[in-house]
């Protein structure tokens, strides 16, 4: 019990999001936006107070004085009467139907889709029919009619707006539901004997808010628009009381006499939805956790790369005698605003000709950045390679142009991915996306291209191959969709493959058999693999060398049976006692105490000692190098040749 | 794919059906009664009892709902009091023109849609990306009626380019020509706001597309960015952007009604205008539900063509 | 006469059948199909088998949170009724579930303490003094720092949202827990120290757990008995030492053939 009581000494991380409203406020935009809301809107309601000309006294006398005009800024209308009172007055009218029309769209909304999604079934069938009813007429017509039967007049144009508008949020509440509905917090929450209204209002509502405030805060410019527009129409507001939109309406006929009638209240129609719109977006990426993390960036081409990287080091091998692929100091980070995670932190290792490398680490440990960064893949933003050089068959990658990475991507090295599912394009036949491989490394005509992809779903043992080859992704299983992804790799008989987490979404029983089949293809072609796992087990069934990866860094590497005979780094060692092992079950699982460290906080020294039971002083300080122990054989470690490891860590 | 389109027509039933309950059951639930609504402040007793029996409102609802959905279905909408013509044929008269403007504005909100949300995708974060984004803003944050007007005015009145309004000029031979000269700023006005919606969409389901894993995987195949881009990233797009302009459809006909008001063109907007303040209720009840039976048709279609591309839905 | 917590006889759950609006039949899923098995008093049954075999639908039906559309559950001698709500929550009290994504079974909106005092609350109606007492000590018992009780899930790790979904499991003393796959989602250091925990607990509180999982290895390590399952029906159910040196079913024999085991290779070049 010991050893877990100190397990969890490493402390929550700490809370170091910045608030919503540090967010909003930082963004320019958005902060314009409400600047230009709160100032409208303030001006508005004061409109009481402020020394203002009563808004329908009436000056025949003096009409269609034009702007800056004395005792009236901005002029008088063809009645005579004080434009900026009526604008202010009339605003304050505008925004508070808007503002009105909203709430009631989204209180009855919400509530048809909270409940539609939750109980789900013939509820779900039932309202949502309802709502797609209504969602069949264009909107505005149904508006029409609402008003037609109510009656011309700005309360009935305030219901028939929000009426219409009751479908839009009644959806978008339904699908954020219907999300959460399925997750298993929920099923926890009737674990625990809840109510069905009391999961509602107390596990749901409160995760379905911000899509609540998002659709509300983007739906008011709309509504504001909207009841000017039926006001505009002579629908809303009736005489003698104005709003925007009717000002608007009664000012077009002077148009071409007196434009600053018209134009005036258009321009401030104009500028309030602006504010709104500039504040809905501005709240929307705020709440919104995709586009919090910076989801939507769209990652380039090829992964950035920093001038300091892929400088030659003295002495390069000539190609010649240079091993297949050389990565030497390969530093690659993500930088998220000023946190700077270093998922790749100084990695080097050689692949020889044929060799199958093992890399093995935990989640974090950069295994799948280091497969990603060899050809230029890692996502940019956010990820750039900082350092290092990467040389195949002794030519520098790592700044190599687009062009030339691209003739090398596919043909002499392949890749292939975790999830096959994910990975293939769902609109493309799985045929049409190998023989596109093929094509566009060799130059073969469109019919041979087919005949050798046609061969290559044979050779991986895709079952009833040609017709397999007219099927889209989601038509094949998940073992067959992965061959397909073998397939594509070997499609230009590359020198090297790099498999990136391959058989993970697999069953064990798939798996077996597309490990088996990678291996024999890859020995009969003599190509080279990396192959990237979490899973020893795997490993010490493909691969010849094993890396093993914590916090970014090759802590040790070896010939695979040596390495498991023998571990020689802490972290190796206590990685492989966390494992249990088939067969023997009475072996006790040993845990490690702690995380793993961030990557954008790591201590100085070696990244594991916080969490090793041989750790010294010295381990805390300076850098730790690979420390190299003779038949290929390393360890990051200062106690690396130690012969006593084993009992110091009983 | 021809099992598919029959199936969503036979679907299409419903909803038609449904659209045809709520339009009756709006106009017949209007508090007080159509007669004295027609015969306005002069209605003696007698006469809106002869009125009734004759709209056959002296009859319980599902049966009035029932003659008038048999009315509707022989193509008998009843009679415009306030035009004293069929309201059917009145409608069909102004739904071309209405037809016409919005396809035309359709058609410029898709070309200029599509291209700005891609442009904007594809370069992100350059002047393209601004550029489209701060048009965006400007597009759905102008009330189309304001920039009719201004449109108007500058452009009609100061410098004389197009007219002011109508479909035709009064004295012209009527001609294509004629017509586009017409058409050409009430399609662009009511064209911005959606345009500046589908950019704006299509702009961000490129970059979720370009996200994708399968992206990443053409570009470990070692293809050229065009090909990943035009190839397998838009074409996922478009999926998702179709139905989106299907929707556009009914933004775009309720901007019509506005539209139509401004530049006084002879559609189906202004025509239930002017009916909902002469109060003529038949009117206004064909005109919507001709209108929401187009728009159906028109979001029929935008799946069907969805199917078509999309391998995963179920044909 | 060993004593048994809970019993299925015959239990089955399908899924689909019945029309479509237009045309054709939905096709009918027999996620699980006649399943029959008994868990002891403090020891631990394993169910195993590859993805769509059913075990988390089993897993689903032996809390409650799914009815069986057939069979019987029988917890503590006497057969289940769910249908009403007084019974149910008794059944909530005697059996309950941890879940296997750690984030996703804890609502993000909700700090610890309002997670652990949900089942105490509703299910013991406790005051608010015993359920801050008893939160503290749910927290000791998972090796988590009480402090920590008023911090929002997202501000955990994933082995330690696990420690809390674990707590939240214990909070009502059930007579069973069932572990749907509780540690595939966590990397194997995290995942040792959620096993040893499990086991840890075992011996402390007398608990009986269903440990349902893919993964052999992990199945062997901590379970006494183990189920097959293959399309909805257990194809074999025996001791982890039958099961695993003397397997029957040629289902098993390939699902242990196939299993990758670390510093050894099958395929010999």
């Amino acid at each position: 019990m010991t050893s877990l009581a100190l397990d969890e000494t490493g402390d929550a991380p700490p809370r170091s999001r910045p608030s919503a409203w540090n967010r909003l406020s930082r963004n320019a935009l958005a902060t314009f936006g409400l600047v230009l809301v709160v100032a409208i809107a303030a001006i508005a309601a004061a409109a009481p107070l402020l020394p203002l000309a009563d808004p329908n006294a009436t000056d025949v006398a003096n009409r269609l004085q034009p702007v800056f005009s004395d005792g009236h800024w901005l002029g008088t209308d063809q009645l005579g009467r004080d434009i900026l009172s009526r604008l202010i007055w009339g605003t304050r009218v505008s925004l508070a139907v808007g503002i009105a029309a909203t709430l009631v769209a989204t209180a009855i909304g919400a509530l048809i889709g909270l409940v539609a999604a939750y109980y789900g079934r013939w509820t779900d069938t039932l309202l949502m029919r309802g709502i797609d009813m209504l969602m069949a007429f264009p909107y505005l017509l149904l508006a029409l009619a609402i008003v037609a039967v109510l009656g011309p007049g700005l309360l009935n144009a305030m219901v028939a707006i929000a009426l219409v508008n009751i479908p839009f949020f009644a959806r978008a509440v339904r699908g954020a539901t219907v999300s959460l509905v399925t997750r298993e917090y929920v099923d926890a929450a009737r674990l625990c004997g809840m109510s069905n209204p009391r999961i509602i209002a107390r596990e749901i509502f409160p995760n379905v808010l911000p899509v609540i405030v998002i659709t509300m805060s983007t739906t008011l410019g709309w509504m504001i628009l909207e009841t000017a527009g039926l006001s505009f129409l002579g629908l809303g507001a009736q005489p003698p009381q104005a709003d925007l939109g009717s000002m608007l309406g009664d000012g077009r006929k002077l148009i071409v006499t007196a434009p600053h009638v018209a134009t005036i209240p258009g321009l401030v129609i104009l500028l309030l939805v602006i504010g709104t719109n500039l504040l809905g977006d501005g709240l929307r990426d705020v709440l919104d956790p995709r586009l919090k993390s910076g989801a939507l960036a769209r990652p380039m081409a090829v992964t950035a790369v920093d001038a300091s990287a892929g400088r030659p080091a003295a002495g390069a091998p000539n190609a010649a005698e240079a091993p297949l692929l050389s990565v030497q100091g390969l530093e690659t980070h993500f930088v998220m605003g000023r946190a700077v995670f270093r998922a790749v932190n100084g990695v080097s290792f050689d692949v020889a000709a044929g060799e199958a490398v093992g890399i093995v680490g935990e989640s974090g440990s950069g295994k799948s950045v280091t497969a990603l960064s060899l050809l230029g893949l890692v996502p940019t933003p956010p990820g750039r390679i900082v350092g290092g050089d990467i040389r195949f068959r002794g030519e520098s990658l790592i700044g190599a142009p687009l062009s030339r990475l691209q003739d090398i991507r596919g043909n002499r090295i392949a890749y292939i991915f975790q999830d096959p599912l994910t990975t293939l394009n769902p609109l493309l036949t799985v045929g049409e996306q190998v023989t596109e491989a093929v094509r566009r490394h060799q130059n073969l005509d469109s019919g041979r291209a087919r005949q050798w992809t046609l061969e290559l779903f044979e050779r991986v043992q895709i079952p009833r191959a040609k017709e397999r080859l007219a099927s889209y992704p989601h038509e094949l299983s998940g073992g067959q969709r992965q061959r397909v992804g073998i397939a594509m790799a070997l499609a230009n008989d590359p020198d090297l493959i790099i498999a990136d987490e391959p058989t993970t979404a697999l069953d064990v029983t798939t798996q077996a058999q597309v490990l088996k089949l990678l291996d024999e293809l890859r020995r009969e072609r003599g190509a080279a693999l990396i192959f990237i796992t979490h899973d020893f087990g795997v490993v010490s069934e493909l691969c010849d060398r094993i890396l093993v990866m914590y916090a970014g860094r090759v802590v040790e590497e070896g010939p695979v049976e040596a390495v498991f005979a023998d571990p020689r780094h802490p972290y190796t060692r206590r990685l492989m006692a966390c494992v249990p092992i088939l067969g023997e079950p009475e072996r006790s699982i040993d845990a490690i105490p702690g995380l793993p460290p961030a990557v954008n906080r790591l201590p100085p020294g070696c990244a594991f000692a916080p969490r090793c039971p041989l750790v010294l002083d010295a381990c805390r300080h300076g850098e730790i190098p690979l420390d190299r122990l003779g038949d290929g054989r390393a360890a990051r470690c200062i106690r690396a040749q130690e012969s006593d490891q084993e009992s110091s860590d009983a | 794919m021809m099992g598919y389109i029959v199936r969503r027509l036979l679907l299409t039933v419903p909803v038609l059906l449904g659209i045809s309950v709520i339009v009756f059951l709006v106009i017949s639930l209007i508090p007080g009664d159509p007669a004295t609504a027609i015969l306005g402040a002069y209605a003696t007793p007698e006469n809106v009892a002869r009125i009734n029996a004759e709209l056959g409102l002296d009859k319980p609802l599902p049966v009035q709902f029932l003659t008038w959905l048999g009315g509707v279905l022989e193509g008998d909408l009843g009679r415009s009091y306030s035009l004293n013509r069929p309201v059917a044929a009145e409608v069909i008269d102004r739904l071309v023109p209405t037809l016409i403007l919005a396809g035309a504005a359709l058609t410029l909100c898709t070309l200029f849609g599509v291209l700005g949300g891609v442009v904007a995708a594809v370069k992100q974060y350059g002047w393209q990306d601004k550029l489209v984004t701060l048009l965006v803003l400007i597009g759905i944050s102008t009330p189309s009626f304001f920039l009719g007007i201004v449109l108007i005015l500058w452009f009609s009145v100061r410098l004389e380019w197009f007219p002011t309004g109508g479909m035709y000029a009064l004295f012209g031979d009527g001609g294509l020509l004629d017509l586009l000269h017409h058409l050409a700023l009430p399609a662009l006005t009511l064209a911005v706001v959606a345009t500046g919606v589908v950019a704006r969409l299509t702009r961000a389901n490129m970059l979720e597309v370009l996200r994708q894993d399968y992206v990443r995987t053409a570009r470990a195949k070692g293809l050229r960015e065009g090909r990943v881009i035009y190839k397998h990233a838009l074409k996922n797009a478009l999926v998702n952007i179709i139905p989106i302009i299907g929707i556009q459809t009914g933004f775009v006909l309720s901007g019509a009604v506005y539209i139509e008001s401004v530049f006084q063109w002879p559609g189906i907007g202004r025509m239930l205008v002017t009916a909902i303040s002469t109060r003529d209720i038949l009117l206004v009840q064909g005109g919507v539900l001709v209108v929401a039976a187009c728009y159906v048709l028109i979001n029929l279609l935008a799946d069907v063509l969805q199917a078509a591309l999309d391998p995963r839905v179920k044909v | 006469m060993p004593d048994v917590v809970v019993e299925t006889r015959d239990l089955c759950r399908s899924f689909g059948g019945g029309r479509r609006l237009l045309g054709g039949l939905k096709p009918l899923v027999r996620a699980v199909d006649g399943v029959s098995l008994r868990v002891e008093r403090g020891r631990t049954l394993g169910i195993v088998g590859e993805s769509g075999c059913g075990k988390s639908t089993l897993a689903r039906m032996l809390v409650g949170l799914l009815e069986p559309s057939a069979g019987t559950i029988i917890l503590d001698g006497k057969p289940v009724d769910e249908r009403k709500r007084e019974n149910r929550l008794d059944f909530h009290r005697k059996v309950q579930l941890v879940f296997q994504d750690p984030l996703s079974s804890l609502n993000p909106r909700k700090t610890v303490r309002q997670i652990l005092e949900a089942p105490l609350q509703v299910l013991l109606g406790m005051s608010r003094a015993e359920r801050a007492a008893r939160v503290t000590e749910l927290m000791r018992l998972v090796s988590l720092r009480p402090e920590f009780v008023d911090r929002y899930p997202h501000e955990f790790s994933g082995g330690q949202c696990q420690r809390i979904g674990i707590a939240r499991a214990l909070a009502a003393e059930p007579a069973l827990i069932v572990l749907d796959e509780p540690v595939s989602a966590l990397d194997v250091s995290i995942q040792a120290q959620v096993l040893r925990l499990l086991k840890d607990l075992q011996q402390r509180l007398g608990l009986t757990y269903v440990f349902i999982s893919h993964d052999l290895a992990v199945v062997e390590n901590i379970c006494d008995r183990i189920a097959v399952m293959y399309f909805g029906k257990v194809v074999e159910e025996g001791s982890k030492a039958d099961i695993f040196r003397r397997p029957a079913h040629d289902y098993t024999k390939l699902l242990l053939a196939s299993v990758p085991v670390p510093g050894r290779r099958h395929s010999q070049r």
